[in-house]
């Protein structure tokens, strides 16, 4: 059936009657129709569409015709209505400026005024190529992607250290720049704490240990973990060095890396001698043999560190952090006789880790107390898991490697398969200790406990032995807000520590009386 | 160093909820588009920039020729008698060169009208034999210096403008716009196309061939650049350059018309056509262009021209070389009864206004239409805002009012087409699939990626 409705003198220009008229067409039982000034011409055109009614041939030139072709009544009526809304709805504001997507990396250099850095999360295929013509634009870099060769890494920073920018990455998750958290970084305080790290998870830590502290950094620069490699020979940390030793903010560094390269830790040592402010270094499982120069402190763990930075930039005694560490390994030993009292059997400890440099952590930590532990990313070769699947004895993950990342999102995204995991691991009657790490920040899970607890919950109901020890990486002003984290965990039975040192500490000690209980 | 002093600003590129971080501290952040580069040949984009200050040298001059170039429509004449190369059986077409067989529906259409036209045929039965029959050639408008508003036609006898670069000398030929409905340029082949092409062979042309006489030359530049700021993007509104141009002829008309009525007639169908400014619009865009062919290493486009089957392109510095891909069909708003299953892949020369720095390159000087791209005028002016990543200047004389008066995008360099993935865009008339219905909506598309792709692969290759 046709339907016509004529609204006399209700001019709308053309373009937007095409609009109206289309998105009629897409109503349920309307097959065709027409939104059209009843002018000769518009008449003559729907005269062709079989739309053309005695009605609509009487209006005249400024009226608006509005003609359906409809399967019932009904469609017709809805048609009508949303003809009517259509027609009535206020224009979109126009947008300016501010809310604009660039066009391309031109547009956005001329759009934005003083631009200085571009962060580039594009696929690493492309990043490259993206990262030099940043650098072409006198812009520093923060190149997110990974996938990007060692030959492109090697000749993007030779290019931006020649140029004085900061290249960070490939593979760079985080960075706090002027205070403000980029990419996977946490809302930390600002401060006089420079940070250099070649691994993201452990900038993090360190930058949230040290503002739960009540200290404050004032730059934490990502370099991406193949910096300290002998290939690229540090060239971002050393720049990194470099900024933080002339930025008037900075009053004490930290770095933070796996160990590198011997030759490439000759250089970083001459860089570090350079140095007049003090410097803390923590190499995860390497150790600083050489005393470099008067004010500098290497630590074993990235908690050790972050608390000497902590006492340095506050002008304490430095016996002050040891203070600190004492006093919260005091309380996780006593936590942990609790624990191991309730247990009628001593067993295994399993740490499944979404954040890489924890893992690292952990074996640094783990061993003195209870010996061996395996992992898929260990610091010692001799300790490789053959299958990170089938877990035995003590073992830390790392489930953050590309055997567990292929095709999904980063296990600090995407709870679900560390989730199965928790289950599976926690219900083994073997084992007494789950170690596990929860990342919070920007990028990060946004609703950590809605997604973790099910699992953890599902786990503890299943073995009535296991403890559940984890860390919380997060901040008061971050998103997920950690103290309602640490609460959600605590109230389903987990206990949480204030570092992923604290928490290695304490699931270590609770296996470590177990075993002495059975003897 | 200056990083750690400055006001931190980010140009975020990839993903944007990066940008969640930045604004929670107060951090101000733009989010820039990437799209993959056209080419996947690394290596010729190495090659390209090794010879970075020499194509630049180069588009710099056939830019310079582009925006120097002084169009004007000059005088009239008949096509057989003023376009190079012109024959009895040949007939010029939109586009790349495209065989009968490859044609689209709307293409043949126009070819049987012309040749009914003509009176080669009697009928479309005849008409539709004698273009398949091997009988007639068939050659592209840009390989005669002329251009065709959607199926392009010229043949034999049918009057064209002639306008000269009074700049550089070089001429360009176009026929005149037949107004909306049923029409030859969309592929209509009825009676009354037929008539109505007689009517101006006859009647219109006359009238206005001793009209620009009479005024010796029309600034077409000049026309252009006013009806920018008055709503016309010169390709899909043309309203305000044919009311300019009206302006300029009327008097003429009036002067030099066989009698009054004939006056009236021809003032009243140019009035009665918003469009009657568009072909001049194209010669003027390919006058200009014309002037920076041949310029060696130049990488600018100088020609984009779809014949409803192909997309083409050519570039300055490849000589007559077409690089091809197939058409796409645009997005647009459809008249009534009339959906996209009806529309025809992208056709005709228009998109030379586009090449030119006009059309939807300078869609932000129209508000009018922007509802073609999506709804807001803001959109309209972010179109116009990417263009400027892939042009190689500004132009000097026609201006955005919106953007203070910026310069429009002008001289699409293929390499940054190539490298930022970034495609012309163009705002364009669509029309039927079927030959003789005409045109059923009008709408925007971006350029297709291959013809560019193979473009600056050529390009890149043959430098040395």
């Amino acid at each position: 059936m046709i339907k016509t409705i004529i609204k006399k003198g209700a001019y709308f220009d053309s373009v937007s009657l095409m609009q109206v008229a289309k998105k009629l067409n897409a109503i349920p039982g309307i097959t065709d129709s027409a939104v059209v000034m009843a002018t000769k011409e518009n008449k003559g055109i729907i005269k062709a569409s079989g739309l053309l009614t005695p009605e609509i041939l009487r209006a005249g030139d400024s009226d608006l015709a509005i003609a359906v072709s409809a399967r019932n009544p009904a469609a017709a009526a809805s048609a009508f209505k949303a003809a009517e809304e259509l027609l009535n709805k206020k224009p979109a504001q126009a947008r300016d400026g501010a809310d604009r997507k660039a066009a391309g990396l031109g547009d956005a250099v001329r759009s934005l005024d003083g631009a200085n850095l571009a962060v580039i999360s594009v696929a690493g295929r492309f990043a490259g190529a993206l990262a030099a013509e940043c650098l072409d634009h006198n812009l520093n870099v923060m190149l997110f992607s990974d996938n990007v060769s060692v030959g492109t890494e090697l000749a993007l920073k030779k290019a931006a250290v020649k140029k004085g920018l900061l290249l960070m990455g490939p593979d760079c998750g985080t960075a706090v720049i002027n205070g403000a958290p980029v990419a996977f970084a946490n809302s930390v305080r600002r401060g006089n704490i420079g940070v250099a790290a070649a691994s993201g998870t452990g900038l993090q830590e360190v930058t949230v240990l040290i503002s739960n502290e009540g200290a404050g950094v004032s730059q934490a620069i990502g370099t991406g973990s193949r910096d300290v490699k002998i290939e690229i020979g540090a060239l971002t940390l050393l720049q990194a060095l470099k900024m933080l030793a002339a930025d008037p903010a900075t009053e004490v560094l930290l770095i933070v890396s796996k160990p590198p390269h011997p030759q490439i830790l000759k250089k970083i040592a001459a860089e570090i001698k350079k140095v007049k402010k003090p410097v803390v270094a923590v190499f995860l499982g390497g150790e600083v043999k050489d005393k470099i120069k008067d004010n500098f402190y290497p630590a074993r763990t990235l908690e050790e560190a972050a608390y000497k930075a902590v006492c340095l930039g506050k002008g304490w005694k430095l016996g002050k952090a040891r203070e600190i560490i004492y006093d919260l390994n005091l309380k996780a030993a006593e936590l942990a006789r609790k624990e191991a009292a309730r247990k009628t059997k001593s067993a295994c400890l399993r740490g499944l880790f979404s954040g890489g440099t924890f893992v690292s952590e952990a074996q640094v930590i783990l061993p003195e107390l209870i010996g061996a532990v395996r992992s898929n990313a260990p610091l010692d070769k001799k300790w490789k898991l053959k299958d990170s699947l089938k877990l035995s004895g003590h073992a830390v993950i790392d489930m953050g490697e590309d055997e567990f990342t292929v095709g999904r999102p980063h296990p600090m995204i995407d709870f679900s398969l560390r989730n199965k995991m928790i289950i599976s691991e926690g219900s083994k009657k073997e084992v007494s200790v789950l170690l596990l790490d929860l990342v919070l920040g920007y990028g990060s899970n946004p609703r950590p406990l809605e997604d973790i607890l099910p699992a953890i919950t599902e786990a503890l109901a299943r073995n009535r032995e296991l403890s559940v020890v984890a860390s919380v990486t997060g901040t008061e002003t971050d998103p997920q807000v950690r103290s309602r984290v640490v609460k959600g965990l605590e109230a389903a039975g987990v206990i949480v520590m204030s570092s992923n040192a604290g928490a290695c500490r304490l699931a270590g000690e609770i296996i470590r009386l177990g075993e002495r209980k059975k003897k | 160093m200056k990083l750690f002093e400055s006001e931190l600003k980010v140009i975020n590129i990839g993903l944007e909820s990066f940008r969640q971080g930045l604004s929670d501290a107060g951090v101000k952040s733009l989010q820039a588009e990437f799209k993959p580069p056209l080419s996947g040949e690394a290596a010729l984009f190495t090659k390209a920039a090794k010879y970075h200050s020499r194509i630049q040298k180069a588009n710099k001059k056939a830019l310079g020729k582009i925006l120097q170039a002084k169009p004007a429509l000059t005088g009239m004449g008949r096509a057989l008698d003023v376009i190079p190369g012109m024959k009895r059986d040949l007939i010029l077409h939109a586009g790349p060169p495209v065989t009968w067989a490859r044609m689209c529906g709307p293409m043949r259409g126009g070819i049987m009208a012309a040749l009914m036209y003509e009176g080669l045929a009697g009928n479309p039965k005849e008409a539709e034999k004698l273009a398949a029959s091997g009988k007639i050639k068939y050659g592209p408008c840009h390989e005669h210096c002329a251009v065709g508003p959607m199926a392009g036609i010229i043949s034999a006898s049918m009057p064209v403008f002639i306008v000269k670069n009074e700049a550089g000398n070089n001429y360009v030929y176009a026929t005149q716009n037949e107004g909306l409905g049923k029409v030859l340029r969309y592929g209509a082949y009825s009676p009354e196309v037929i008539e109505r092409l007689k009517w101006m062979e006859t009647v219109l042309y006359p009238t206005l061939k001793r009209a620009i006489e009479l005024l010796g030359r029309v600034d077409l530049k000049s026309i252009a650049a006013q009806a920018l700021h008055m709503g016309d993007e010169v390709h899909n509104r043309n309203r305000a350059a044919t009311s300019l141009f009206y302006r300029a002829i009327a008097p003429a008309v009036i002067n030099t018309a066989a009698d009054n009525g004939t006056a009236a007639k021809v003032l009243d169908f140019i009035n009665g056509n918003d469009h009657f400014f568009l072909n001049l619009s194209m010669a003027l865009s390919k006058a200009s262009l014309d002037a920076g062919r041949g310029v060696k290493d130049s990488s600018l486009v100088v020609v984009m021209a779809r014949n409803g089957t192909d997309f083409g392109v050519q570039l300055s510095g490849t000589g007559g070389k077409w690089f091809t891909g197939p058409a796409v069909v645009p997005d647009a708003l459809y008249f009534p009864g009339y959906s996209k299953a009806d529309a025809n892949p992208d056709i005709g020369d228009s998109s030379i206004t586009e090449t030119n720095g006009l059309g939807g390159f300078a869609i932000a000087a129209a508000p009018a239409i922007v509802q073609f791209v999506g709804g807001t005028a803001a959109d309209a002016v972010n179109y116009t805002l990417a263009m400027y990543e892939i042009t190689a200047g500004e132009n000097n004389i026609y201006k955005i009012p919106y953007l203070n008066f910026r310069g429009t995008p002008t001289g699409i360099d293929v390499i940054k087409v190539a490298k930022s993935g970034i495609l012309p865009f163009i705002d364009t008339g669509v029309a039927h699939k079927n030959a003789g219905i005409g045109q059923v909506g009008a709408g925007v598309l971006s350029a297709p990626p291959e013809p560019f792709a193979k473009a600056f692969e050529f390009f890149a290759r043959n430098l040395k």
